[in-house]
């Protein structure tokens, strides 16, 4: 194996352990309420813009801004659910999609708005530029982005699977009202999930920040990546939505590099298309 | 008798509004864009509303139309509507193919799947030369002949995206009506209600869609017609096929009207305030166009048109 393959091997798994990071949001809420949230780009897209501004008003990188962003879009995972989710997640399938567009058209317009539609970057030199190893060069915010990413995406997963407070989410996502008879509060359980899917969406954003430009519509490319990672995965399943990005990340790189950058969406497609012609319910998606 | 007078005192101003808007250019424009609107989000009715198969991908058909009209002008130097009948059966075929796979999916696994393929044919249109690349192509600069319908006036526009539309309905309404509406609707509530009780759903799932896609397609003709212009963002964006779905729902879907009357609400609120706030503004703007459809999808979830139908039940009471 040649030294360029592995260095485009190890960037692709950066990248897709970034991509889970900001999908298992996205799935959480998903497989727990069976709402999809288009609004999900936006999330990201308002993290991003946290660290912009932590940068700007304070000169402070990421370890300041990740869990600022954290909780500011906790907050807003929380206001979205008391205010309008919790309202048209009983409605017809249509109803959501209505709901949440209408809040990504409002997020994203009124980040627009207030800090203007031109592209901004943090410097790069905020998480130590870029280093050698063994003769792969890694650059420093992609690798922070990665393993944090990795760390936080797993660490969700372990609290959904292994804690009792990930239980009872778990019970209030299989049957609410059983949950309910057994002394757990549904629309607190359920709160709590819009905040982890919050705080975990805005650290990503945070993250992201450091490598990738920071814009008003940001989130749309960023949401269809999630989208896809999402169904990849199997809804609900954070380990899926962690496989998955992981393969979308190395399977983007293996083609922007052999066949050219413009192609690596459409493999990626194509591949995503495959998978849900031979598993409807995803990778790791219950049937 | 005093409904007959309310929809022909209603026909009659259809037909006489641009008569009526004569002098204003931007009333005229208005009404014809609310039109090709409600035909693109009607198409979708048929498979989104009434068959219940929440496709977010219209935008490959929409696309489709669109390019066949500028194709069969740029490389046969045909008018531009000519290519239209070509798109429809295109866009047949690519639903066919499209439906075969994604269809069997349930839920939001076939919304997911339609958005990934939209985006896959979006990007492959940006790489395409014989598709103008990421520049796009461009209808006849001066008319050659009448058949360019190429008009000064929106008002021509408007009576043909009228008689589409009207042909659209009444088949929407012959649909809904026959067998096969019955099926869409009970595959709608439970498909495998449907099955169970000898619905062959996945081959009206797909007759549905392809119906869908044709229209799309025809939308895209017409929008081709009406503006000369389309790259791969105006064609085949995702932010086309989601405003397609977004109006349909809000008005109503599964209902004849319900996106018609979404068109009449979000295209004028889009249109108005870009030509009165221009650029400076569009951001604030559209932070209120977002809010109104949070606040009609957390009030009224099944759109606009329910509020008749809450009006009904409370008098049948």
């Amino acid at each position: 194996m040649s030294l360029t393959l592995v260095q485009v091997i190890v960037s692709g798994l950066l990248l897709g352990a970034v991509y889970a990071l900001f999908s298992s949001g996205l799935t959480l809420i998903w497989g727990m309420m069976n709402v999809v949230n288009f609004a999900h780009g936006e999330f990201v897209m308002l993290g991003m813009y946290s660290a912009v501004m932590v940068w700007t008003a304070l000169g402070l990188g990421p370890f300041a801004a990740a869990p600022i962003a954290a909780m500011a879009i906790a907050t807003l995972g929380v206001a979205s659910y008391f205010l309008l989710v919790r309202h048209i997640m009983r409605g017809p399938m249509l109803a959501q999609i209505l709901g949440t567009f209408g809040l990504a058209l409002f997020l994203r317009y009124a980040a627009f708005w207030y800090f203007g539609a031109n592209f901004k970057t943090l410097p790069d030199t905020l998480v130590g530029g870029s280093f050698s190893l063994l003769g792969i060069r890694f650059e420093g915010a992609r690798v922070l982005a990665g393993v944090m990413g990795l760390a936080i995406t797993l660490l969700l997963h372990v609290v959904l699977t292994r804690t009792a407070i990930g239980s009872r989410m778990l019970a209030v996502s299989e049957d609410a009202t059983a949950a309910q008879l057994m002394g757990i509060r549904p629309q607190r359980m359920q709160a709590l999930a819009w905040a982890m899917a919050g705080a975990s969406t805005g650290i990503a954003g945070a993250l992201i920040a450091n490598f990738f430009y920071t814009s008003p519509t940001v989130g749309e490319t960023l949401a269809i990546i999630a989208f896809v990672t999402v169904s990849f995965g199997g809804f609900g399943s954070v380990l899926g939505a962690l496989v998955a990005g992981l393969i979308i990340g190395v399977v983007e790189s293996l083609s922007a590099f052999y066949i050219g950058p413009v192609y690596k969406d459409v493999v990626v497609y194509v591949l995503f298309v495959l998978v849900l012609w031979f598993r409807p319910q995803g990778l790791m998606g219950k049937t | 008798m005093k409904r007959w007078l309310l929809w022909g005192v209603l026909g009659a101003l259809v037909l006489a509004y641009p008569l009526l808007t004569e002098g204003s250019a931007v009333w005229q424009r208005l009404g014809a864009l609310v039109l090709l609107a409600a035909i693109g989000a009607s198409a979708w009715n048929i498979v989104g509303g009434y068959a219940g198969q929440v496709s977010v991908g219209h935008a490959v058909f929409f696309g489709f139309g669109a390019y066949s009209a500028v194709v069969v002008y740029t490389h046969l130097q045909w008018p531009p509507i000519a290519g239209a009948p070509i798109g429809m059966i295109l866009s047949m075929l690519v639903a066919a193919a499209i439906g075969v796979p994604t269809l069997r999916l349930a839920g939001h696994y076939f919304s997911m799947a339609t958005i990934a393929v939209g985006e896959l044919v979006r990007v492959l249109s940006s790489t395409s030369d014989f598709l103008g690349g990421a520049q796009g192509l461009g209808g006849p600069a001066m008319p050659r002949s009448v058949f360019d319908l190429s008009f000064i006036s929106a008002a021509p526009f408007y009576y043909i995206f009228l008689a589409v539309l009207t042909l659209l309905l009444g088949l929407t309404w012959w649909i809904e009506r026959s067998r096969m509406g019955f099926y869409l609707r009970a595959i709608k509530d439970s498909e495998r209600a449907a099955r169970s009780l000898g619905v062959s759903a996945g081959q009206y799932k797909l007759y549905a869609y392809m119906l869908s896609g044709a229209f799309a397609s025809l939308a895209g003709s017409l929008y081709l017609c009406m503006f000369g212009f389309v790259d791969p963002e105006s064609g085949f964006g995702i932010l086309i096929s989601v405003k397609i779905v977004v109006m349909a729902a809000l008005g109503g879907a599964g209902q004849l009207f319900g996106p018609l009357v979404g068109a009449l609400i979000l295209v004028p609120l889009e249109e108005l305030s870009n030509s009165l706030l221009g650029g400076q503004g569009a951001g604030l703007t559209f932070v209120v166009y977002g809010a109104i459809i949070v606040i009609i999808a957390r009030f009224l979830p099944s759109g606009l048109l329910s509020l008749l139908e809450r009006r009904k039940v409370t008098r049948a009471d």
